[in-house]
């Protein structure tokens, strides 16, 4: 096995709208253990940006501690990363994205890093409707300390070691719904199909966007019993919808029947398209939402998919009034009142 | 009995209950003290509560200028039944109390030693107005008119301010002159007056202002062109950010949009509120945050993060009484060691101190260019003190000249001529010799100047490594950089007479006021000649240790329990331990000229015997 990546590419390599080839998206080469699931979803993130031309460098990568938080130097190579501390990404980005409100914000975390040291961080991200893809690759156990059950991880599902967990599991998803994020889904880190569209309608979600990808950890949590293995999660997935990303600006060539589907619009023009599986299914019902994922747990059903999306959605900088101009580019004529009004202020103190 | 008497040189007190409205017809007494041209000091001495425990206010009026906390009291004014025991008991012989005779006085209430002087405020209150808040309200005034008959304060300057203070509801103009004119007219018909300690116009304070030290941040911050802030509220920090807001409100908003040329986000805790000021900070933005003991033990984590990353930020701690949750409305200087070498591993912070609040205003600006330039967390100590009582201070002032001062920062076109000279851009590499690296901003480049910032050992072009070479490389660059920071952090402030004396003495921040006042009892009173310098910042600039080296003898003032000011400079500077004499206060209230003077002489004393 190598740790080197070979800097040779085919010259005749196909560029997207901005001129990048999808190797410009790739990042360092992976140190996570072979077949995990977060490389998939790297690989998701990769083809993603690549279809949708965005900027490499226009995006900003975060994320936490743990294996997951790991990935962001396995993407986007042209793009800054901040691995901040455990739990605290959502602080970092917050700030980030209040400094310039123009990039795009990539929150790269785990389910130990959301759900446990970083639930506080996580819910007033959500709160705030911080605009941002905060993608959760979630394994339901700690792979950097050698396989402890997170906060996520079921009741009964039994670790590699055969212990069998007391505790109910914390679902992100039903949380999210429940806190009011205004882009909710799920997916599966070996379902790239469903969840490249994702990360793209995510991405072009105005606010918090949640991707909670269940992220199977090959090393200590994919035996028997685990409710987070490969085996376990392909058995119990149910789809909520087939997804398509349409875009802004393009002409919808991908054929579908109009009689089964929905659109939803993004705040950027760019939609999603959603092939109605489940009857009835519109993911801008967030009681619904709330109701099927209830529905789904009872039946022991992994609820995968776009759970809801507010398309409506304002986010902090709007929420907040801030200028529209990135804070980051004010200069002193902007921002500093001068000498004449601080002899004003001074003044006001006599 | 002999009474008190003197002319602007007098403590008076106020025993309040708090919630009642007292705070602006106090706040006024000192204003028309100030307005006279005579320097006056004021500080709230209030609970930890909101409403109903005993709060109390004290003004020093001094001629001579000192600024700093006196003990004793000459005047008590006491409208609390609750504390008056106490309240009694501090008056100074000779000294006056005033009270509410509405109800006659408790015979356990009265001292031989006192002089009582009954004013009616209720009974006046009763029969002047009809609603139970107005009683209650203008009672206040009631005594500040009182005073200002009994000290023979200008009774225009009195009414001036009423004017001012209810400029925007000029309905109430009327009646609090009123008010303040029963109590006037009751001293006038029933007391001699003035009494023999008394105020006397004087033209003494020059183009002073009376500002607190959290305002006069805040407005720092404003001048020093900060666009984001994180914060959660905590006393007795909090007044800063809100005096942020309150001046971006009014200076940084588009008339036309309302949109807003600044960030401010109350986070759900202090680690989420130095979380935001860390990315902004990375993201090219001014970012801030001030909070006080509690909030920056919780920030120490990231703190090791930013002093590691190299990220610059800033953050004011307005320092409380501690250990722990401590007392939260009271004063303290004990977070020294916790600012200094905050967060685990070898890590160590720059700190600004400033003693008064125009100084606030100015380390604020320099806060945020030495983050800048120095690529790291910069830590301005405050106190409650400071930060919330009101002081007399030189006006601020900005240069319309000056430019903020963003450090090293590639551009695109910076990082195209590197390329174009074969070199490679490296967020750690060491390229001045000065310890500094260059740093750029998220989305600078297509394709060059992309680095990674962790908090995991990194190597000078920041990828991750294990190498305990090179982790050991850019661990000893940062004490490069923390040499030239030594270079560039605010001076200290030497007092010295041509060397005559071999006794030195150290302060900083509000010690200040009363360390200055120490110096002069001490020459006049001990006949004790001492040289003295007040630190600033830390690291500590070559010249603190060349005033020890100069001393036989550094006695070191400060206000807590630990003298932990003095183990920076025994660790820092490797001083003998001996040399350092400490002086203590760690009550919660400022420190006073008398307790640094008689700390010094009794030490003094002690040797020669």
């Amino acid at each position: 096995m190598t740790y080197i990546k070979p800097k040779f590419r085919h010259p005749d390599l196909p560029k997207n709208a901005v001129g990048f080839t999808k190797t410009d998206y790739e990042g360092v080469i992976s140190t996570l253990c072979a077949g995990c699931g977060h490389d998939s979803i790297s690989g998701s993130i990769v083809q993603a940006c690549y279809e949708m031309s965005i900027e490499p460098h226009r995006v900003a990568k975060l994320s936490g501690i743990g294996c997951s938080s790991k990935t962001p130097n396995y993407f986007l190579n042209n793009s800054h990363g901040f691995n901040s501390v455990h739990g605290r990404m959502p602080s970092v980005a917050t700030g980030a994205n209040m400094a310039n409100r123009d990039l795009i914000y990539l929150g790269v975390s785990g389910d130990g890093d959301t759900a446990s040291i970083g639930m506080g961080q996580f819910v007033h991200a959500i709160r705030r409707n911080l605009n941002m893809l905060y993608i959760v690759m979630n394994n339901g156990c700690y792979g950097l300390t050698k396989g402890q059950d997170s906060a996520t991880a079921d009741a009964g599902s039994v670790s590699k070691s055969g212990s069998v967990n007391p505790f109910e599991g914390i679902d992100l998803v039903g949380m999210a719904l429940e806190l009011g994020a205004t882009f909710v889904a799920r997916s599966f880190s070996g379902d790239k199909t469903q969840l490249v569209p994702l990360i793209k309608a995510a991405l072009s979600h105005n606010g918090f966007a949640l991707i909670d990808v269940l992220s199977p950890c090959v090393t200590f949590n994919n035996n028997v019993g685990s409710t987070k293995s490969y085996d376990y999660v392909r058995d119990h997935i149910e789809a909520l919808a087939e997804i398509g990303y349409v875009p802004e600006k393009e002409e919808i060539t991908v054929s579908y029947d109009r009689g089964s589907s929905v659109d939803v619009e993004l705040h950027d023009g760019s939609s999603v398209q959603l092939h109605k599986l489940a009857d009835g299914w519109d993911p801008r019902d967030r009681q619904a939402a709330m109701s099927r994922l209830q529905q789904a747990k009872a039946e022991g059903e992994i609820l995968t998919g776009l759970v809801y999306v507010d398309p409506e959605s304002k986010d902090l900088h709007e929420i907040i009034k801030s200028d529209k101009r990135p804070l980051n580019s004010l200069k002193e004529e902007d921002l500093c009142p001068g000498a004449g009004v601080l002899a004003m202020i001074n003044d006001e103190f006599r | 009995m002999r009474n008190l008497t003197g002319v602007n040189d007098l403590v008076v007190r106020f025993a309040n209950v708090n919630g009642t409205g007292s705070a602006s017809a106090n706040n006024m007494f000192a204003m028309s003290i100030f307005r006279m041209g005579i320097p006056m000091t004021a500080k709230n001495i209030f609970p930890s509560n909101i409403q109903g425990l005993p709060t109390w206010y004290e003004v020093r009026v001094s001629e001579k200028g000192y600024l700093g906390r006196r003990e004793g009291v000459d005047i008590m004014l006491c409208v609390n039944p609750q504390s008056m025991k106490q309240d009694v008991a501090s008056v100074k012989p000779g000294g006056y109390f005033l009270y509410d005779n509405t109800k006659n006085l408790h015979k356990d209430f009265i001292r031989e030693d006192v002089n009582y002087i009954g004013i009616p405020m209720i009974g006046i209150c009763m029969r002047l107005y009809s609603d139970a808040r107005q009683r209650q309200l203008f009672k206040n005034m009631i005594y500040v008119g009182a005073l200002a008959a009994l000290l023979d304060i200008e009774l225009e300057v009195v009414k001036g301010i009423i004017a001012d203070e209810f400029k925007k509801k000029p309905k109430l103009i009327e009646p609090n002159v009123q008010a303040m004119m029963a109590g006037v007219n009751y001293i006038k018909e029933n007391y001699e007056h003035p009494l023999g300690l008394r105020v006397e116009r004087r033209d003494l304070v020059g183009d002073a202002i009376v500002i607190d030290g959290n305002t006069a941040c805040g407005i720092g911050a404003v001048y020093a062109g900060a666009t984001v802030a994180g914060w959660y509220p905590i006393t007795p920090s909090t007044s800063l950010v809100e005096a942020f807001a309150k001046y971006s409100n009014r200076l940084r908003v588009d008339p036309e949009t309302g949109l807003k040329k600044v960030a401010i986000v109350q986070a759900e805790d202090e680690l989420a509120a130095f979380g935001m000021v860390l990315g902004a900070n990375w993201n090219g933005a001014r970012a801030f945050t001030a909070t006080s003991g509690p909030g920056l033990s919780l920030m120490n984590e990231f703190l090791g993060l930013a002093y590691f990353a190299e990220i610059p930020a800033v953050l004011v701690d307005v320092q409380r009484g501690g250990p722990s949750t401590g007392m939260p409305t009271r004063t303290q200087q004990s977070d020294l060691l916790l600012a200094a070498y905050a967060s685990h591993g070898d890590t160590k912070h720059v700190l600004l101190i400033p003693s008064n609040p125009s100084e606030c205003f100015d380390f604020m600006a320099d806060a945020f260019d030495l983050a800048e330039r120095l690529q790291t967390p910069i830590i301005v100590m405050t106190d409650l003190d400071l930060g919330m009582n009101e002081h007399l201070s030189a006006p601020l002032k900005w240069d319309d000249a000056r430019r903020y001062d963003r450090g090293k920062v590639y551009t695109a076109e910076d990082l195209d001529a590197l390329s174009a000279m074969g070199k490679q851009f490296g967020r750690y590499l060491d390229v001045d010799g000065d310890g500094i690296p260059y740093r750029t901003l998220p989305a600078t480049h297509p394709t060059k100047g992309s680095f990674f910032t962790r908090g995991t050992s990194h190597d000078e072009y920041a990828r991750y490594t294990e190498d305990g070479v090179k982790n050991a490389q850019v661990l000893d660059r940062l004490s490069k950089k923390w040499d030239t920071a030594k270079e560039i952090l605010p001076l200290p402030e030497f007092y010295q007479t041509q060397n005559e004396s071999n006794i030195g003495m150290i302060f900083f921040g509000t010690t200040t006021y009363a360390a200055l006042e120490a110096i002069d009892l001490l020459k006049q009173e001990e006949g004790i000649t001492l040289d003295a310098m007040r630190a600033t910042a830390f690291p500590f600039h070559a010249s603190v240790e060349e005033f020890i080296e100069a001393h036989d003898q550094v006695f070191v003032v400060e206000q807590n329990r630990d003298a932990q000011f003095r183990t920076l400079l025994i660790n820092e500077l490797e001083i003998n331990p001996k040399k350092l004499i400490k002086i203590l206060n760690y009550d919660g209230m400022p420190i006073t000229a008398d307790a640094i003077r008689n700390g010094i002489a009794k030490h003094l004393e002690a040797i020669k015997l």
